[in-house]
């Protein structure tokens, strides 16, 4: 019950894990990512990223600005042009 | 038959030019490595944005309406040669062998009846270029003011190439680097970045189920193509340092062993001369010696 999450910027590959869910900060609205989402991509806004290793567990949130993030059957890859901390 | 004092001095200068090709050799192995390392952590990004590109570029198909960064000008007259020059010396052929390329290129288009303009990154290289194409040279980036570059250079770069693109200065850009294989090894490569040529797609319909885009497609691939630029670019500079770094290393690795054979030649010459210059002195004595003998 695990999503594959891959925040990835120009320059490293800053996480790459396995976390309960994902909230997306996307172009036209925030979204969260669970396991076995459907396919989709979507651009992103600067904002927050909130990430959730366990159900119910605190998030951890990650500053973006600007990129785009994708979800395939393998899991969400963000591509984000600058992240903070 | 020079006289011992200059041999002298022709060693010890060799020496000292020695010591300073060996500083950079060990500059250049320092800095090669954190290059290599910065060049590795930037290639996930790169082929996550690859992918991606490849798999909205198979779902439109390109037409008038297309973005022109994708579609082109629909003419093919005025060639843009965006070529990345280093800002350093001491590393060997390097910055040539780039300036090369781009002037073989050059020199095939205009036999087209092309006509060639040229963006030059970095200081190296602006002096050749100049000279052949006085008139050609349409802007230079000027990147002696930051240590290394990274992001930001790529992005204001693209930035330029961009606006200079709309404005219908140029229809199609191609960008020189050197990539990087080893320390021994740099290959100076050519690239096509505008119009963005379509990724070859590895179709990826692995899963499938129908992808959702928000917003749509068209609107993502207009996002999605400027900063594809922008990681080619950044791409190209990071392969750049670190070809820059591995050049001079082994340029200088071999100015440090010439200067070594030098010194032992010299020193070979300058003991002979010594020897010489003892023997002479002797045999007079001698001579002097037995002929004082002689007259007792």
């Amino acid at each position: 019950m695990a999503l594959h999450f891959e925040l990835v910027t120009p320059a490293r590959l800053v996480r790459s894990e396995d976390v309960y869910m994902v909230v997306v900060p996307g172009a036209e609205g925030e979204f969260g990512v669970l396991e076995g989402h459907a396919p989709f991509m979507s651009t992103i806004r600067d904002g927050a990223l909130r990430i959730y290793r366990s159900e119910g567990a605190a998030p951890e949130e990650i500053q973006l600005q600007g990129g785009f993030a994708e979800v395939a059957a393998t899991g969400l890859t963000v591509l984000a042009e600058h992240v903070e901390g | 038959m020079a006289s011992l004092k200059e041999l002298k001095g022709r060693i010890n200068s060799v020496k000292s030019t020695q010591k300073i090709t060996k500083a950079k050799q060990m500059v250049a192995a320092a800095k090669l490595r954190k290059a290599q390392a910065n060049a590795e952590a930037a290639r996930p990004y790169a082929a996550r944005l690859a992918t991606v590109m490849g798999s909205l570029a198979a779902k439109i198909t390109v037409s008038e309406n297309s973005p022109k960064l994708l579609a082109g000008t629909g003419k093919d007259q005025v060639h843009l040669l965006v070529v990345a020059n280093s800002d350093k010396g001491l590393c060997g052929a390097f910055n040539s062998n780039i300036v090369k390329a781009a002037l073989v290129k050059a020199r095939a288009l205009q036999a087209d009846g092309k006509t060639v303009l040229f963006y030059l990154v970095g200081r190296k290289g602006r002096a050749v270029v100049r000279r052949l194409y006085p008139k050609a040279v349409l802007a230079m980036f000027d990147t002696t003011d930051v240590r290394e570059p990274g992001f930001a250079e790529a992005q204001k770069i693209a930035d330029e190439l961009v606006a200079l693109y709309d404005d219908g200065k140029f229809d199609v850009a191609h960008l020189f680097f050197s990539t990087f294989k080893s320390a021994l090894a740099q290959d100076p490569t050519e690239q096509q970045i505008i119009p963005v040529p379509a990724p070859k797609v590895a179709a990826s319909s692995s899963d499938g189920a129908v992808v959702e885009y928000e917003p749509e497609e068209e609107a993502i691939l207009a996002e999605l193509l400027p900063r594809y630029l922008r990681t080619q670019l950044f791409g190209a500079l990071l392969e750049n340092q670190a070809s820059e770094q591995g050049a001079s290393m082994t340029a200088m690795d071999n100015a440090t062993r010439n200067a070594g054979e030098l010194i032992n030649k010299l020193t070979i010459q300058y003991n002979r001369s010594r020897q010489a210059a003892i023997t002479t002195e002797l045999t007079t004595e001698l001579i002097e010696i037995i002929a004082g003998a002689e007259a007792l």
